[in-house]
């Protein structure tokens, strides 16, 4: 990764250039940036014998297991290029999901040596030297090669309970930005699922699938819960049925996420309090029920669910 | 699909070419550069640091657009005293600015020009006004805009030619096949303007849905499909796996998008189409030996083998469209007809199969006149000037 070019203006941080100093002009006979230094991982560069070795997982639900590919290195490629190349040469029906090839849309998650990675945003010059090892993710079931079943994160996706503002006041909905700003973190999320994939409460343990939304979900259940509009009360169903207390914050979801959603922080440790707030706090349900407040049930919430 | 229906299609020359994609790394050839760049202050320089576009501003938009630098960065903050940046007109005419800059010699290191807005606006802005690309940039190409210029070039974008539609029903000229969006044409003309892409699909899309409900409605009795039709489809899908040693579907693709890239790129001319044609017809010969291994099950070189029939055809439908339209009009620029020509910007050029169908059937191409444009429209249109 190359060090950034100093800025050629040298105003204070945050206020506007006077008059901004023009780009010193360049010639087109300069070279590519060179390449040296450590990846962002601090791991020094390896130098190439000019060769890439992908080792892909090949098989199906039944049986598989780990292919060697080499081919020559190109420079500035990322793993998914590198894939494409070997569907290209030697392996035509070499599956995988991908579509933009910009870290948008979310497809082309696997696991590169080991790490739950988007193949489109991960460099092959950022690895290791030696043979580069693409698996499937390891919590869902496998379809193909690299292409696995992600529809447990459709199952839990109908089961939020949808927003529910209440009805607009004559003159328009109103609402702090600092309220509003909370929530938009968590609509980065591009579901590419590395999240639900590294979790280990699921990873580790198939049983808990049943009982457990995952990161994906509760950072939606916080946008929601944290939504000044919405009138819904999700906190028991998190509870009772979506599994937030089988998280015990080891933050590897944050770690995986490429959008850099602060998950375990800014979601599921808030929503966390929120249940404790109101379900194991005697001096909140004192209050409740000196004031009033009615907090719709479970079975309420989700039988508005679409 | 629509053309092998026997489907008219229109304007198939008409294609856009955003000016800024990224041209390096490798990886991250392509992806689109948002005008919004240019939108939040942006410039466009050559290698030599000018802001070359000063020098492309073409006559029809000369009165609209800043003559000056002073007026174009003063026009951010002051639309009503001062004139549009030149670095925002029309893609097309952006497009080629660029092309001529990268082929006079004075593009960036990797053929392309510089987009600079580090210099220009503050790093916080930048970060909160554009944070999908700083971070794009950043993570795919380890440059940071917030102190250095990025390299683009014009990529292509859009298609604004497609299936010939009724503008209320989005019907197309075959019974019971409706279009819209970018697969529909004549929404746009020969050149799309930015944004205008979604708002059509709103809009349109509505209409074709409308259209296709009303149509449906309106039928009595059920639609038979004719069983042989279907076998013969079923065969010709699976006949890769039957054959060995055939064409690698991948590397067909390969030499198709290299004989469009340089012979019907932004830039097009006579003799390069009439080459480009005859290069299409070989690769449809080629694309009937094509052969293929492994399962039927996610099997993505068979989808490419079943998608290739119709970029051939679509490619060939290009290739005509240019070659017939002899003049230079928004998207579609010839470098031996260099200016509009009014006599064709009267018509549109209309592509159809007729008896034979099919990506080895032939295309036949006609001008037609355009549509009158209905009085009240023309009433409306009048008003804002």
């Amino acid at each position: 990764m190359t060090d950034p070019t100093p800025a050629p203006t040298t105003a204070g941080a945050g206020t506007p250039a006077p008059a901004p100093t023009p780009l010193p002009p360049r010639s087109p006979a300069e070279g590519p940036p060179d390449a040296g230094g450590t990846g962002p991982w601090g791991i020094p560069l390896p130098q190439e014998d000019g060769t890439v070795t992908l080792r892909v997982w090949r098989g199906d639900a039944t049986a598989g297991q780990l292919v060697d590919y080499t081919l020559p290195a190109q420079d500035g490629e990322v793993v998914l290029d590198v894939v494409h190349r070997i569907q290209a040469s030697v392996a035509p029906d070499l599956a995988c999901r991908w579509n933009c090839k910009a870290g948008k849309c979310g497809s082309c998650s696997s696991e590169i040596n080991g790490r739950p990675r988007l193949m489109c945003m991960t460099r092959v010059d950022e690895l290791p030297e030696g043979p580069i090892t693409v698996t499937p993710l390891r919590t869902f079931p496998i379809l193909r090669d690299l292409v696995t079943d992600v529809s447990f994160n459709y199952e839990m996706a109908k089961q939020v309970p949808a927003f529910a503002p209440p009805p607009p006041p004559p003159d328009g909905y109103r609402m702090q930005q600092e309220d509003v700003q909370r929530g938009q973190e968590f609509r980065k999320c591009i579901e590419c699922f590395l999240c639900q994939d590294v979790c280990h409460v699921i990873r580790d343990h198939e049983e808990n699938k049943a009982q457990y939304a995952g990161p994906r979900f509760f950072i939606r259940y916080a946008e929601l819960e944290m939504h000044p509009l919405d009138t819904n009360d999700r906190r028991e169903l998190v509870r009772q049925r979506m599994g937030l207390s089988l998280c015990n914050i080891t933050k590897c979801c944050t770690e995986v996420c490429p959008e850099h959603i602060k998950i375990t922080d800014n979601a599921i440790i808030p929503l966390k309090e929120r249940v404790v707030d109101s379900s194991y706090d005697p001096v909140a349900w004192l209050g409740r029920k000196i004031l009033r407040r009615h907090k719709r049930s479970p079975d309420e919430a989700t039988a508005e669910a679409p | 699909m629509a053309m092998w229906a026997g489907a008219d299609v229109i304007e198939m020359e008409c294609v856009q070419f955003h000016p800024t994609g990224m041209v390096w790394p490798l990886s991250v050839r392509g992806l689109l550069v948002t005008e919004g760049v240019r939108g939040d202050g942006g410039a466009l320089e050559n290698s030599e640091g000018r802001r070359f576009m000063f020098d492309y501003i073409p006559e029809m938009f000369r009165a609209e657009t800043a003559e000056t630098e002073e007026e174009a960065d003063a026009w951010y903050d002051d639309h009503i005293n001062h004139r549009r940046t030149p670095d925002l007109l029309p893609r097309d005419e952006v497009a080629r600015a660029i092309n001529s800059e990268v082929k006079a010699g004075r593009g960036s290191p990797h053929g392309g020009v510089f987009l600079d807005i580090a210099s220009r606006r503050p790093a916080e802005y930048i970060r909160r006004r554009l944070p999908s690309m700083y971070h794009q940039f950043m993570e795919l190409a380890g440059v940071d805009i917030t102190a250095e210029p990025m390299e683009v070039g014009p990529t292509c974008h859009y298609m604004m030619g497609g299936v010939r539609v009724h503008p209320e029903t989005q019907a197309a000229t075959v019974p019971g096949l409706f279009a819209a969006g970018e697969v529909a044409g004549g929404m746009h003309g020969a050149n799309r303007l930015g944004g205008n892409s979604l708002s059509d699909l709103l809009v349109f899309g509505r209409r074709a849905g409308t259209g296709a409900a009303d149509f449906a409605e309106a039928r009595t009795g059920d639609p038979t499909v004719d069983a042989a039709q279907v076998e013969a489809v079923l065969a010709e899908a699976v006949a890769p796996f039957a054959r060995d040693g055939g064409e690698n579907p991948y590397e067909l693709h390969q030499d198709l998008q290299a004989t469009m890239q340089s012979l019907v790129g932004i830039i097009r001319n006579g003799p390069e189409l009439e080459q480009a044609l005859d290069k299409l017809g070989e690769l449809r010969e080629r694309a009937g030996k094509v052969s293929l291994g492994g399962g039927r099950a996610y099997n993505p070189g068979w989808n490419l083998a079943t998608d290739l029939p119709s970029m051939l055809t679509v490619s060939t439908a290009i290739a005509q469209g240019a070659l017939a339209r002899k003049e230079s009009r928004g998207g579609h620029t010839r470098d031996d007809y260099p200016g509009p020509d009014p006599e064709l910007g009267k018509v549109n050029f209309v592509q159809r199969q007729t008896d034979e169908r099919g990506y080895c059937a032939p295309i036949h191409i006609a001008p037609e006149p355009l549509p009158q444009m209905p009085a009240e429209l023309q009433a409306l249109l009048e008003e804002g000037h």
